[in-house]
């Protein structure tokens, strides 16, 4: 264990790097920059708004910033993983030829994706302001659902980039997944409305249980149960273990497989 | 003191040759219902076993796919082997394709960077030895501009120039030394030697023995996956002519 801590330690000028490399690369020759991880939210947050608010008329009170908490975190999530998933296959000259640690590669992904969540918080800050919504002491602790949608993204992108190694066609496979997993989160309607056995799904959904914390924090001043923490809690570790315990499997094969 | 730095006991390496890839899903459920996934196995390596003194230059000469490269893959830490071990004791510098860690969007000196922290140098160390970097690399004017427009023996020399810029314990060459043009060649050639004036131990590939024979002191013929000799350039160099 030691020693992985070492290594690890030892690589970490290497994440930064990758980190560096991919928000240089997404930014580049955009005029624009950075600004984009403002204005795309921003810009859906205003199309959704004005879709759902017809449609839904009534249901959800301050409905801008309700969607966009939702849409934040799914957003990130979405993209991490999905990155993170072509991480090891993408790498793959370099695999073959330098030692690296390969959770790296991964890892990278996800922490490159988390800056861009970072400042997709400045366009929900707009919003809020905008919308004169009124905070309490209680976003102050919206770091700790940021923290779990971090670790579960980490754990599913271990996974996945290790499983898509063996199995190229998941990648078609999880996008479909993904469109479900859109639907199946509460980003743009309440769950109230939704049957019995969809509303079980949907409340085991890992993302449904941070995203409800998250709004619990910003749009009520509410302090989150202990049960709702106990959940996202599970799913973090679940998704983590699962994702450590097959890419360390797996990580010797990948040299044979990419 | 006298611990070998490496210590190859006994590697093999086998690989699993399948009759058709299975890198589906579906193909692999298909292919285990009907339970036809076949393949052959291939020893790329077998019981290879030597030491590496600290100071050595040692050449692995030998034929097209007779496993060199496997060998200092397994030696680099990027193979597992099947059977056996490899001990390390020191750093390893491993070039066995150059510039293996460049991304074509970045620019040369972002590059450099990224390549540096790959190969496990500090960023400050980088930032300081940058100025050797340019001008062992000749690129001057061309630090600012994206690689993927780099032609392949700028991209050698950019690649060997960040590699080399710190002395490693141990530097694995494979075959790189065929690219660029002669007075490149001659450039990396003297840059070897003088690391290995400073004690880096050396294990060379290539298929010129005109560099075998002015770089290395010993070594290695491997032939098939196997160890035929481990002795002088010379005598080496005759054993694999009658091959």
């Amino acid at each position: 264990m030691s020693t992985y801590i070492h290594n690890f330690f030892a690589y970490k000028e290497l994440l930064k790097e990758l980190v560096r490399r991919d928000i240089k690369i997404k930014y580049r020759r955009s005029v624009l920059g950075i600004l984009w991880s403002v204005l795309n939210p921003l810009g859906m947050m205003v199309i959704m708004s004005v879709v759902f608010s017809h449609v839904f008329r009534g249901n959800i009170e301050n409905f801008p910033v309700y969607l966009m908490c939702g849409q934040i975190i799914f957003n990130f999530y979405n993209e991490a993983s999905s990155v993170a998933m072509g991480s090891i296959l993408g790498n793959a000259a370099l695999i073959r030829k330098v030692y690296v640690p390969k959770y790296l590669f991964p890892m990278s992904k996800v922490c490159s994706c988390f800056v861009n969540l970072l400042t997709s918080f400045i366009a929900l800050l707009i919003v809020i302001v905008f919308t004169g919504t009124k905070l309490s002491w209680t976003v102050l602790l919206i770091f700790i659902p940021i923290l779990y949608v971090f670790l579960f993204s980490l754990g599913m992108g271990l996974l996945l980039s290790a499983l898509v190694v063996a199995f190229r066609d998941l990648m078609h496979l999880y996008g479909v997944l993904l469109t479900a997993w859109l639907y199946l989160t509460p980003i743009f309607y309440p769950v109230e409305i939704l049957p019995g056995w969809v509303k079980t799904i949907v409340g085991l959904n890992p993302l449904t249980n941070i995203i409800t914390m998250l709004r619990e924090l910003i749009m009520y001043g509410a302090l989150p149960g202990m049960m709702l923490h106990v959940k996202c809690i599970i799913s973090c570790l679940t998704a983590l273990v699962l994702g450590i315990v097959v890419f360390h499997k797996q990580q010797d094969t990948f040299i044979l497989k990419v | 003191m006298n611990e070998p730095i490496i210590e190859v006991n006994d590697v093999s390496v086998m690989f699993r040759l399948y009759r058709e890839r299975v890198d589906g899903i579906k193909e692999f459920v298909i292919k285990k219902i009907k339970n036809q996934i076949a393949y052959d196995e291939f020893w790329a390596l077998k019981d290879i076993h030597f030491y590496v003194g600290r100071g050595e230059a040692i050449g692995l000469v030998g034929r097209n796919g007779s496993g060199k490269s496997t060998l200092l893959k397994t030696i680099a830490g990027v193979l597992k082997p099947t059977r056996g071990n490899v001990k390390i004791r020191g750093t390893v510098a491993p070039m066995i394709e150059l510039g293996a860690g460049f991304d074509m969007e970045l620019t040369a000196a972002e590059n450099v960077f990224l390549n540096g922290a790959i190969l496990g140098y500090p960023r400050e160390m980088l930032e300081e030895n940058m100025e050797k970097i340019i001008e062992f690399s000749e690129l001057r004017d061309f630090m600012d501009v994206p690689i993927k427009n780099f032609s392949s023996g700028m991209f050698a020399r950019l690649g060997f120039a960040v590699a080399t810029i710190y002395t490693p314990d141990i530097l694995i060459v494979d075959e790189i030394l065929s690219v660029g043009d002669w007075q490149f060649q001659e450039k990396c050639q003297r840059r070897i030697h003088e690391m290995l004036e400073q004690g880096t131990t050396l294990l060379f590939v290539s298929h010129s023995m005109e560099q075998v024979k002015s770089i290395c002191n010993r070594a290695i013929l491997i032939n098939h996956g196997e160890m035929m000799l481990d002795d002088s350039v010379d005598k080496v160099w005759e054993r694999y002519n009658q091959l």
